[in-house]
C-alpha cells in the first residue's frame, strides 16, 4: 500500500492529490502559501475569474454537512472557471445502501477530474485516492478525526499574513484536540514550517493519548498555556461531548477553557485569535474576544478561498494567477 | 487402510526434541512407533526423509462462516484450506447465523461437513446465552450432549455480571469449559485501533488496553468465585499476560491463547489505513507483542490460534473504520508459527504443543499427540520449501490477509486424518 507521500506527490514531487499535511514537505507548503497570495488579487478584482480550471469538472462530495468549507471550495472552483457538480451525499445514494466505492465509480463515469470529499471516516480521502483512475485528483475537505488540510493551510496563510515568519512563534491550540481533524493538520503544518513552539491546551478527556508524539507540548491549564503566545487558535466544542461524559458542562468548560478578554492578556499584546468556525460564543470564546481587534476569524474565511484556489491550481500544474 | 511413514523426524509435543522414527498407522490410529506391530502390512508407504512429522494442528478458534455467510466462506472452502495447511481440527465459535445455540445448528454443521467437507474434524463451541443475546442461558446440557465442546458468547456482550456469574456457575456444574474473549463493550465503543501514537496521528477511534484488561480482571474474579474452568481467547495486551500468569500461579483453572497475527504485527502496520490490519482486539504496541511472545515461551499462553475470519472483498474495500475486522488466517497459521522457532521464541516441540496437544487437552479433544493408540491425525512438513505469501494463492475463500508478500519457509506435504491421506502436495 502506498504511503501518504507516494500517494500525494507525483514522481517529480508535484501535488497529485491533497489528502493530508502529513507526508508533505516545507517547500510544498510554502508554494501553496505563495500561490494563494498571488490569487488574492484575483479575489479583489471586479471580474473575479481566471481560466485555470476551464474544462475541468470538479465534484464536491460532502458526506457530512458543511457551510464554510463547502462554500469556499465552490467559490474557489468558480473563480478558477471549473465546471462544478455539488452533491449532498448524506441525503442521497449512500443512504440508499450504495457503497462508497460505487458512488465514486458512478461519478467517475461522468468524467469528473477532481473530487473534493468530506466524509466521517478517518482515512476516507486516502481510500478515494487509492481507487480513482490515474489522472483524477482527490482533495480532502475533512476525513473523520484525521485531517482537514485546506483548513490548516488557510490558517497558516492567516498566521503568515499577520506574523510573517513562523520560526519565532509560539502557537496555542485550545480545545477538543481528540476529535479535531483541524488540530492534527495544523500541528503537522506548524511543525513543517518550523514554528518555535506549538502548545495544545485541553482537559485530559479531550486529548488523545501520546499527544506529545505529534510534536507539541501539552497544557491542561489554559492560563499557563496562553502565557506569551503569539497565536491563539480556539477549536469548536461540540455539544455532544457533554453526553459522552467527556465534560461536565458547557459552563464549567467556559470557566476553565473559555477565551476571555482577561485571559487573552496573558498572551503577547499583539497576539492574534483564530477559530476555524463555527464558533460557540460563550462556550469556548467570549463574544468580546471574537469581535475584538485581536480576532482574525473573518479574515480566515476570506483567505480560505485563495488557499483552496492555490491547491487546485497546483494540482493541475499551474503555479499562480499570472500563468 | 494401513500406512507406514518412514525416515521422518517425529515432533511429538510431549517430548522435548524431535527424533528420527518410523510411524505405523492402522484403522485410524497410530499403532507403532519405531517398530511395526506384529503382522503389520503397509498398504502405502510415505518416505518423509528430511521432513517433520507432527500431529495435525488443532485450531481452537476459526470462523468458517457456515451457516449464514456464504459470501465470506463455507465449510467446503475452509475445511479444504485447513487440510491443505496442516490443520486437522477446527473449533468453531458460536456466532454463525443462526448462532450455535440449538442442537439443529450443531447437526447442520456436522451434516454439511460430511456432505461437503474435506475430512477436517469440526467441533462447535456452543453459545453461552440464547441467540448470543446475553440475557438467557442456552440449553447448555443438551448442546453438550450434542457435541458442543465448550461454551462462549464470542464477541457478543452479556447483559450484566449476574448473567455471567450464573452462566459460569451453570457451565461449571456440568463440567463444561467456558471460553471468554475479554472485551468491555463500553470501553471498546466504536474504536478500531489500539489507543496509542498511531491512532492519535491517524485520528482513528481508539481502543484502550482497559477494554481487554478491565474485562479480564472481572472475568478472573468470577472464575475464582465460581470455579468454572475457563479459557481466555485472543489476548492482545502485555497486562493481560501478566494477569493470566498471576491467576495461574494462584491455581485458578484457567488457560489462554492468542491469535498468531498478534505475535507479528503491531499498530504501526496500519501504515496508511490498511483495512486488512483492522482486527478486534486491535493490533497493539511492540511491547504488547513482545510480552505475548514471552507469555507464549514461559507457558502463560497455552495455545496459538488462527482466529480465522474470512471476508468477501467488499467487506475490506472501505475506509478503515467502516471495514469489517478480522484476518483470514488458515493459510498462514503454520508458516507464521514456524517463524517463531526461527526467531528463537521457543523450540519446535514446544511450538507444536501450542498448536496441537495443549488445545486438544484444554478442549478435551482426541488427537494432538503422537503415541501408540492416538488418533492418526498427522501432517508432514518440509521445512525447506520457500514460498511467498500471496492472497491470490490462498485456499481459503477469504483473501483478506495481513501478510501479503511475506517470505515463508516450510510447507505441508501431506495431511493425514484418521489414518487416511487427505492432502498430498
Amino acid at each position: 500500500m502506498p504511503d501518504n507521500l507516494d500517494l500525494q506527490l507525483d514522481d517529480n514531487g508535484r501535488l497529485r492529490h491533497f489528502l493530508s499535511i502529513e507526508g508533505l514537505n516545507q517547500a510544498i507548503l510554502t508554494e501553496i502559501l505563495d500561490t494563494a497570495e498571488s490569487f488574492t488579487s484575483v479575489v479583489d478584482r471586479t471580474i473575479k475569474k481566471v481560466p485555470i480550471l476551464r474544462g475541468i469538472t470538479v465534484a464536491n462530495l460532502f458526506f457530512e454537512s458543511s457551510t464554510r468549507t463547502r462554500s469556499t471550495f465552490e467559490l474557489a472552483e468558480q473563480r478558477l472557471s471549473a465546471d462544478i457538480l455539488s452533491l449532498n451525499v448524506s441525503t442521497s445514494a449512500t443512504v440508499k445502501g450504495e457503497s462508497l466505492l460505487d458512488t465514486l465509480q458512478n461519478l467517475e463515469a461522468m468524467q469528473i477530474d477532481m473530487f473534493v470529499i468530506r466524509h466521517q471516516d478517518s482515512g476516507s480521502a486516502h481510500f478515494f485516492a487509492q481507487h480513482v483512475r490515474p489522472g483524477v485528483s482527490v482533495l480532502n475537505a475533512g476525513d473523520g478525526q484525521h485531517e482537514h488540510p485546506t483548513q490548516a493551510m488557510l490558517d497558516m496563510y492567516t498566521i503568515r499574513h499577520y506574523k510573517k515568519d513562523f520560526s519565532g512563534l509560539r502557537v496555542a491550540i485550545v480545545g477538543d484536540i481528540l476529535h479535531s481533524r483541524v488540530a492534527r493538520s495544523q500541528i503537522h503544518a506548524l511543525n513543517l514550517l518550523n514554528t518555535a513552539e506549538i502548545r495544545v491546551v485541553a482537559p485530559r478527556t479531550l486529548l488523545p493519548v501520546a499527544t506529545e508524539s505529534l510534536g507539541v507540548s501539552v497544557y491542561e491549564d489554559l492560563e499557563l498555556g496562553l502565557k506569551d503566545v503569539d497565536v491563539v487558535i480556539m477549536l469548536r466544542l461540540q455539544k455532544e461531548r457533554m453526553r459522552g461524559a467527556l465534560l461536565p458542562s458547557e459552563k464549567e468548560y467556559f470557566r476553565k477553557y473559555g477565551l476571555s478578554q482577561e485571559r487573552l492578556k496573558l498572551a503577547r499584546p499583539d497576539a492574534i485569535v483564530m477559530h476555524p468556525g463555527p464558533a460557540n460564543r460563550g462556550v469556548e470564546i467570549e463574544s468580546s474576544v471574537m469581535d475584538g481587534n485581536q480576532s482574525v476569524i473573518l479574515q480566515q474565511v476570506s483567505f480560505g478561498i485563495s488557499v483552496r484556489m492555490a491547491v487546485m491550481a497546483m494540482i493541475v500544474g499551474q503555479s499562480g494567477a499570472s500563468s | 487402510m494401513s500406512l507406514h511413514i518412514k525416515n521422518g523426524l517425529v515432533v511429538a509435543p510431549a517430548e522435548s526434541a524431535q527424533r528420527a522414527a518410523d510411524l505405523y498407522l492402522q484403522d485410524g490410529k497410530i499403532v507403532g512407533i519405531d517398530q511395526a506391530p506384529a503382522g503389520f502390512e503397509a498398504a502405502h508407504t510415505i518416505d518423509a526423509g528430511g521432513h517433520w512429522v507432527m500431529p495435525g494442528l488443532v485450531d481452537c478458534q476459526a470462523r468458517l462462516r457456515d451457516p449464514g455467510q456464504p459470501e465470506k466462506a463455507n465449510i467446503e472452502s475452509e475445511t479444504l484450506a485447513a487440510i491443505r495447511n496442516g490443520i486437522t481440527t477446527l473449533c468453531l465459535p458460536p456466532d454463525t447465523q443462526p448462532p450455535i445455540d440449538n442442537s439443529a445448528t450443531v447437526e447442520l454443521i456436522h451434516h454439511r461437513n460430511e456432505m461437503f467437507g474435506h475430512k477436517a474434524h469440526l467441533y462447535p463451541i456452543g453459545a453461552l446465552t440464547r441467540g448470543l443475546g446475553g440475557e438467557q442461558l442456552s440449553n447448555m446440557a443438551s448442546l453438550r450432549d450434542n457435541g458442543c465442546i465448550a461454551f462462549s458468547n464470542a464477541k457478543a456482550p452479556l447483559a450484566n455480571n449476574l448473567v455471567q456469574r450464573r452462566a459460569m456457575d451453570y457451565a461449571a456444574g456440568q463440567q463444561s469449559l467456558v471460553i471468554i474473549q475479554p472485551l468491555d463493550q463500553d470501553l471498546l465503543g466504536n474504536g478500531c485501533a489500539h489507543e496509542g501514537a498511531v491512532a492519535t496521528r491517524l485520528g482513528l477511534p481508539s481502543i484502550p488496553e482497559a477494554a481487554e484488561t478491565a474485562a479480564l480482571a472481572k472475568d478472573i474474579e468470577l472464575v475464582a468465585q465460581t470455579g468454572a474452568r475457563t479459557h481466555f481467547g485472543q489476548l492482545s495486551c502485555a497486562r493481560s499476560v501478566d494477569m493470566i500468569r498471576r491467576a495461574k500461579a494462584k491455581g485458578l483453572p484457567i488457560s489462554a491463547d492468542c491469535a498468531i497475527h498478534q505475535l507479528f504485527l503491531t499498530d504501526h502496520d496500519i501504515a496508511c489505513f490498511d483495512s486488512n490490519m483492522f482486527t478486534i482486539p486491535p493490533l497493539r504496541s511492540q511491547s504488547d507483542r513482545d510480552a505475548l511472545r514471552e507469555g507464549l515461551a514461559d507457558g502463560t499462553i497455552d495455545c496459538l490460534c488462527s482466529d480465522h475470519q474470512p471476508h468477501e472483498v467488499d467487506a475490506k474495500l472501505k475506509p478503515f473504520p467502516s471495514a469489517e475486522p478480522g484476518i483470514s488466517g488458515l493459510d498462514t497459521l503454520l508458516p507464521l508459527a514456524l517463524r517463531l522457532v526461527e526467531e528463537g521464541v521457543l523450540p519446535l516441540a514446544d511450538l507444536v504443543a501450542k498448536l496441537t496437544l495443549n488445545p486438544a487437552r484444554i478442549l478435551g479433544l482426541p488427537g494432538g499427540n503422537i503415541e501408540p493408540g492416538a488418533a492418526a491425525d498427522l501432517i508432514i512438513v518440509d521445512p525447506e520449501i520457500h514460498w511467498i505469501c500471496h492472497a491470490a494463492d490462498f485456499v481459503s475463500k477469504g483473501k483478506n490477509t495481513a501478510f501479503e508478500g511475506w517470505d515463508f519457509d516450510g510447507a505441508v506435504t501431506h495431511t493425514i486424518v484418521a489414518g487416511t491421506i487427505v492432502y498430498q502436495r
